[in-house]
């Protein structure tokens, strides 16, 4: 969870349980273990996030079923809740559509980064990796590739993985079961905005970064009156320009 | 949270729409992976900025506009609640510790201002 969202690799805190299996030929059983076991504290931030993606969903009037259909057909909390506020405000489907593709981008990112190490999987297992592939499974699963040779790819990466999504998915129905019952007094809907500055932050790493969160921020709340619900898909275009801008700029400086 | 007026089959167009191409996103460079080398250094250099720009603008309206419009006086509670857990976030990098000194403050000072 610490690492959500962000490559560089500053963070050691991560578990990487190397060690244990250095010696003997590690069977596909002992790699999914171990990569349950560094899943496990990451499932405790992620549950009160689905269960928030659960609520939120209801709480626009998305139906039960539906609901549950976007934590499984887009599993991807930030632009589950981004596309749920938009629906929210009954935007245009393509809006809608397109704000989550770009709040998704960043999984391109991952997927260009952990594809060397997937290059010898079945085409269909590929596709099921391609499925399971989050911030969080991203960052744990390379973290230990880039440590230990011997490691199962397939089979730690399952381990990490599986549990984040039988988490989102439980979490989420949590959620949406308790949904309407949650009184307004609770604030919840606050939660939202918190979960992803939860993610915003450790993801901040330098001025180009810094630069970035100022442009795009300040250009939501400037743009917050855009037709078609635009206000988002502005702002992050503009803070991407204003970051590459700055990093250009810092190069020739 | 306004309420949709969408019908279902609105909502399915758009779940499978950004469920396909959010699948579309994550397989394609682990199934492409060895037919583009070159070229993506530039992309490399935006998609790293994705994060911080997206949350960014997810996240400052919500702390900011009070009942549509922008406030950034002592009054709103959801910008106190919020400037917290930003100095919670940037301490301990948790997620958890994040939404619930956010929930606390936001409680506490609903209660305490009218």
């Amino acid at each position: 969870m610490r690492r959500y969202g962000v490559i560089a690799g500053r963070d050691t805190k991560l578990d990487t349980t190397t060690g244990a299996y250095t010696e003997a030929v590690s069977s596909a059983r002992a790699d999914f273990l171990s990569g349950v076991r560094v899943a496990v504290p990451i499932l405790l931030g992620v549950a009160p996030f689905g269960m928030v993606a659960g609520v939120a969903a209801v709480g626009v009037g998305v139906p039960a079923i539906q609901a549950l259909a976007m934590s499984v057909l887009i599993f991807a909390g930030a632009s589950q809740l981004a596309a749920t506020e938009l629906i929210g405000q009954n935007a245009p489907v393509a809006v809608v559509v397109l704000t989550v593709i770009v709040v998704n981008l960043r999984l391109v990112m991952y997927s260009a980064s952990i594809a060397p190490y997937f290059e010898r999987q079945s085409a269909r297992w590929k596709a099921w990796l391609a499925y399971l592939l989050t911030d969080q499974a991203y960052a744990v699963s390379v973290m230990e590739f880039q440590n230990d040779d011997e490691t199962s790819r397939r089979w730690y990466y399952l381990g990490v993985a599986v549990p984040l999504w039988v988490t989102w998915q439980a979490a989420t129905l949590a959620g949406i079961l308790l949904g309407s019952s949650v009184p307004a007094s609770w604030h919840l809907e606050f939660a939202v905005p918190l979960v992803f500055l939860a993610v915003l932050v450790p993801a901040i790493t330098d001025r180009t970064t810094v630069v970035t969160a100022v442009v795009a921020g300040a250009v939501a709340v400037a743009a917050n009156g855009l037709p078609f619900n635009l206000g988002l898909l502005t702002a992050a275009v503009a803070g991407i320009a204003a970051g590459l801008f700055v990093e250009e700029v810092g190069q020739v400086g | 949270m306004a309420e949709t007026t969408f019908d279902a089959g609105t909502l399915w167009l758009i779940i499978v729409a950004a469920g396909v191409g959010t699948f579309a996103l994550r397989l394609s460079f682990i199934a492409l992976f060895g037919r583009l080398d070159d070229e993506s250094e530039g992309v490399e250099r935006a998609l790293r900025l994705v994060p911080a720009a997206v949350l960014s603008a997810l996240v400052v309206p919500q702390f900011v506009f009070v009942d549509g419009a922008v406030s950034l006086s002592p009054t709103n509670v959801r910008l106190l609640a919020g400037t917290l857990a930003v100095v919670v976030s940037w301490k301990t990098e948790d997620i958890l510790a994040t939404l619930v000194s956010g929930m606390a403050a936001m409680w506490l000072l609903s209660a305490l201002l009218p």
